[in-house]
């Protein structure tokens, strides 16, 4: 194993020095889709936290009984059944939020930070620290999506969290809730984000 | 860490293991959701049926009707209203497949007359910014009050008197098909809505 971290650094690494969005530009599809308010961002966010957790959890315990060559299938029907778990919690309890990111919750099972972190982490991993890893990861991932969405909502639709700041009829620029915005505050905020970390570290 | 060997019968036993226990907890799952997610379905239709109908006592779905557009692919549905056993109204969905990145369905709410009641959107994926200010109150308040026998339902641009969202008025044309096939569809209607346990 690489040199041993505490479960602080282990955790604060998914955040910040190993950010999956900002630094290692991992899930791009739900983070450029989905995030056009930072509601839907902050809700896609914990989505994928709950299944990064859980399949961090299970791909953990049952790492020594699966044989290699099978792994990545195992890993990712693990995987999918979490995100079929949460899709149909979510249409049954939040179906607001449902609607909003529509297909974009099925293919949480192809976000290559879920399968990422279970074939580079959980499977060579003990449990306690794969729990911290997959929440240090997620909380990186809720927050640079809330962040993003909170961007583009704030700078396209004049808005936070629905609560409005300018009126209805007001101009805004709509170009960052269409995709190319999308493009365009993911690049700026990284920038951000790396200038701001290197001074810290 | 040690790996385990991979051979042919712990490879079958371990993935059929896991799909199975994967699918059991599926379907316990499933079960477990299936009351809350009929539940919210209803209670959406439920909500957009108050915001468009004039305020009712019956319980609309339960006499909804289903009837074949003759020019989109959605069938139109119609449910009607009643207060102390009068027929107060009724709402009628329409759909459009003009819309500029997708299907347009709006739930179109009358009075007896055939006035509008008012309009909400049920499905769209217009322009953000754009097109999806057909859902707005300032695009919809246009509608309420008229009776589609005097008010032209078509754009301004094809002679017609509804206001344009933007200037090249795809999605209020969409919208005014839309909004058309339920007045059709409601005008057409009215007598069989309007009849008590029909």
């Amino acid at each position: 194993m690489p040199e041993k971290l505490s479960p602080k650094q282990n955790f604060l690494k998914g955040i910040v020095k190993e950010n999956p969005v900002f630094v290692m530009l991992l899930g791009m599809c739900p983070t450029l889709g989905v995030t056009t308010s930072a509601f839907n961002g902050l809700g896609m966010g914990l989505a994928t936290l709950f299944v990064l957790l859980m399949s961090n959890i299970v791909v953990s315990l049952i790492k020594s009984q699966v044989p290699a060559k099978v792994r990545i299938p195992a890993f990712i029907v693990i995987i999918a059944a979490f995100v079929t778990v949460a899709e149909m919690v979510l249409e049954a309890y939040i179906p607001f939020l449902y609607e909003q990111l529509g297909i974009f919750i099925p293919l949480i099972v192809v976000n290559c930070l879920i399968l990422g972190r279970a074939e580079a982490f959980a499977s060579k991993n003990n449990l306690a620290v794969s729990i911290v890893d997959a929440l240090g990861m997620g909380a990186g991932f809720v927050i640079a999506l809330t962040a993003l969405g909170a961007t583009r909502e704030l700078l396209g639709n004049g808005s936070l969290f629905e609560f409005r700041l300018v009126p209805e009829d007001a101009s805004t620029l709509i170009l960052f809730i269409l995709p190319p915005g999308a493009f365009i505050a993911l690049a700026y905020l990284a920038i951000l984000f790396n200038k701001l970390t290197r001074k810290l570290t | 860490m040690r790996k385990k060997e991979s051979t042919l019968v712990n490879m079958v036993v371990v993935l059929f293991v896991i799909t199975l226990v994967a699918g059991l907890t599926l379907g316990f799952v499933n079960d477990l959701t299936l009351a809350p997610k009929a539940r919210a379905r209803l209670a959406k239709k439920v909500n957009a049926l108050q915001s468009v109908l004039p305020p009712f006592d019956n319980d609309p779905v339960a006499g909804f009707m289903r009837i074949k557009a003759d020019t989109g692919r959605d069938s139109i549905e119609l449910y009607p209203a009643f207060r102390d056993g009068v027929f107060i109204g009724g709402a009628a969905t329409g759909s459009s497949q003009k819309g500029y990145s997708g299907p347009v369905r709006l739930l179109v709410g009358f009075h007896p007359d055939g006035r509008i009641n008012n309009i909400e959107v049920l499905e769209q994926k217009e322009t953000p910014g754009l097109g999806t200010k057909m859902k707005g109150d300032q695009f919809l308040r246009q509608f309420r009050g008229k009776n589609p026998s005097a008010f032209d339902l078509r754009a301004q641009k094809d002679g017609g008197q509804v206001d344009a969202l933007a200037g090249a008025t795809i999605s209020t044309r969409a919208f005014a098909e839309a909004a058309r096939e339920a007045c059709d569809a409601f005008a057409e209607n009215k007598d069989t809505l309007s009849e008590p346990n029909n």
